[in-house]
């Protein structure tokens, strides 16, 4: 029996890597099987099991979306870790764009190159110093 | 001359501090053996997302995504990453020494920047040198979560999407080894094309479900975050690294100097052994 290499990844870590004789997924818009030797395949995930089938073996992995991408003899999954919907998205960015406000706030917008090389400069001697004094003892 | 008293309370005193340190050292070792591990693990998704990225670069696709657009830039976002916490040697000092003179290169140019940051100390220093801020994230902790880091990403892609910016950069240490870390500024938009092998076949495409726009918009956007994400890991791992060098060194230090204070401490009591002698001798021959 012809088998296909599957691997499920998310980013923070390898979930699954192996080959299969079928897999079943739950794409965005419908179920999906994949034998080996599929035509090449990208859609997303939609929360679901994702199904490896190796034989008379059987393995779930628990997918809360991501993607799919199938080549003739490879399966990627590449899983998010959590749920992701447009509106929570944009909540976070509005949430990262508060605080840069917040610390930032009345601040000019121009940097200062003069004053942040020197900042940098003087930061480095120290630095430098120490490590001179260390060699000399 | 320097009393015995006071010598020994400055012995006593970086003793104490000595301590710390090499309490520090240890923390720091422990913890770098974790970041190290959760940079090993997030590597497998990066490198499948690159593996599809490429995929879908090589497939012969009706619809080219923005992020490859090369267009005259104007405005440039640096996303900065960054410690939370200090005394990790040079570290951030170096990393920002890397951004400003890519910055400043820039502005030669006639490139404006815009700065996204990630971390209390970039937070800190481009509050006191100015520059636009778009988008801060901080406090992640040793173990971030890539959810952190997606509101800091979509600030960046949105202002690249409503042509805010042009260009996107991606600045933070690299893991070389743990007595090594490297700053980097890295091109993140434009995305550089993958090289098309030519005698490979391009003659086929993706069944795209749902469509080609969308599956990609999304595709590409995990690349960027899993990008960051990755940066902000192996910044992790290089803090600790970097800590765990600067604590070492401290502490040596701190043995060091305590090596001289109690030579000085012998001298001194030495000399007032020395002067009681002779003063009883003297007062012994006056009688």
């Amino acid at each position: 029996m012809s088998k296909i290499k599957i691997n499920i990844v998310s980013s923070s870590e390898e979930i699954y890597s192996g080959e299969a004789t079928m897999v079943f997924a739950t794409g965005t818009l419908g179920e999906l099987g994949i034998a080996p030797g599929h035509t090449p395949l990208l859609t997303g995930l939609a929360p679901g099991p994702v199904r490896v089938q190796n034989g008379s073996d059987e393995e779930a992995f628990f997918c809360s979306g991501g993607f799919l991408e199938v080549q003739p003899d490879l399966i990627t999954v590449l899983s998010d870790t959590a749920e992701r919907a447009e509106s929570l998205d944009e909540s976070e960015a509005i949430k990262a764009k508060e605080v840069a406000e917040k610390e930032l706030a009345n601040k000019d917008a121009t940097i200062d190159y003069a004053k942040a090389s020197a900042q940098l400069a003087e930061a480095v001697a120290r630095l430098k110093t120490i490590q001179k004094l260390r060699k000399k003892q | 001359m320097a009393n015995t008293k006071e010598v020994r309370k400055q012995i006593a005193s970086i003793k104490s501090t000595q301590k710390i340190t090499s309490a520090m050292e240890m923390v720091a070792a422990s913890k770098m053996k974790k970041t190290q591990d959760s940079m090993l693990e997030g590597r497998p998704y990066s490198l499948k997302i690159k593996d599809v990225i490429s995929h879908v670069a090589l497939a012969n696709s009706e619809y080219r995504h923005p992020f490859y657009e090369e267009r005259s830039p104007k405005k440039a976002c640096f996303i900065v990453v960054s410690s939370d916490k200090g005394l990790c040697g040079g570290l951030n000092i170096n990393l920002f020494k890397h951004v400003i003179a890519k910055s400043a290169e820039l502005n030669e140019q006639n490139i404006a920047s815009c700065f996204a940051l990630i971390g209390t100390k970039a937070a800190g220093f481009f509050k006191s040198v100015g520059g636009e801020v778009v988008g801060v994230a901080e406090k992640l902790g040793d173990k971030p979560n890539p959810d952190d880091l997606i509101g800091l990403t979509k600030v960046v892609l949105d202002m690249h999407k409503i042509s805010d910016i042009d260009q996107a950069y991606l600045c933070s240490n690299s893991f070389v080894n743990t007595m090594t870390q490297q700053p980097t500024v890295e091109q993140l938009i434009p995305l550089k094309p993958e090289e098309k092998d030519e005698s490979a076949p391009s003659q086929w495409d993706y069944i795209y479900e749902p469509e080609a726009k969308e599956l990609l918009d999304g595709l590409l956007t995990r690349y960027i975050e899993s990008l960051v994400y990755q940066a902000v890991v192996e910044n992790n791992a290089c803090e600790q690294a970097a800590k765990m060098i600067a604590m070492k060194n401290a502490t040596d230090n701190a043995g060091d100097l305590i090596k001289e204070l109690e030579l000085l401490y012998n001298n001194v009591r030495q000399a007032a052994i020395t002067q009681e002698l002779s003063e009883i001798v003297g007062g012994a021959a006056a009688v």
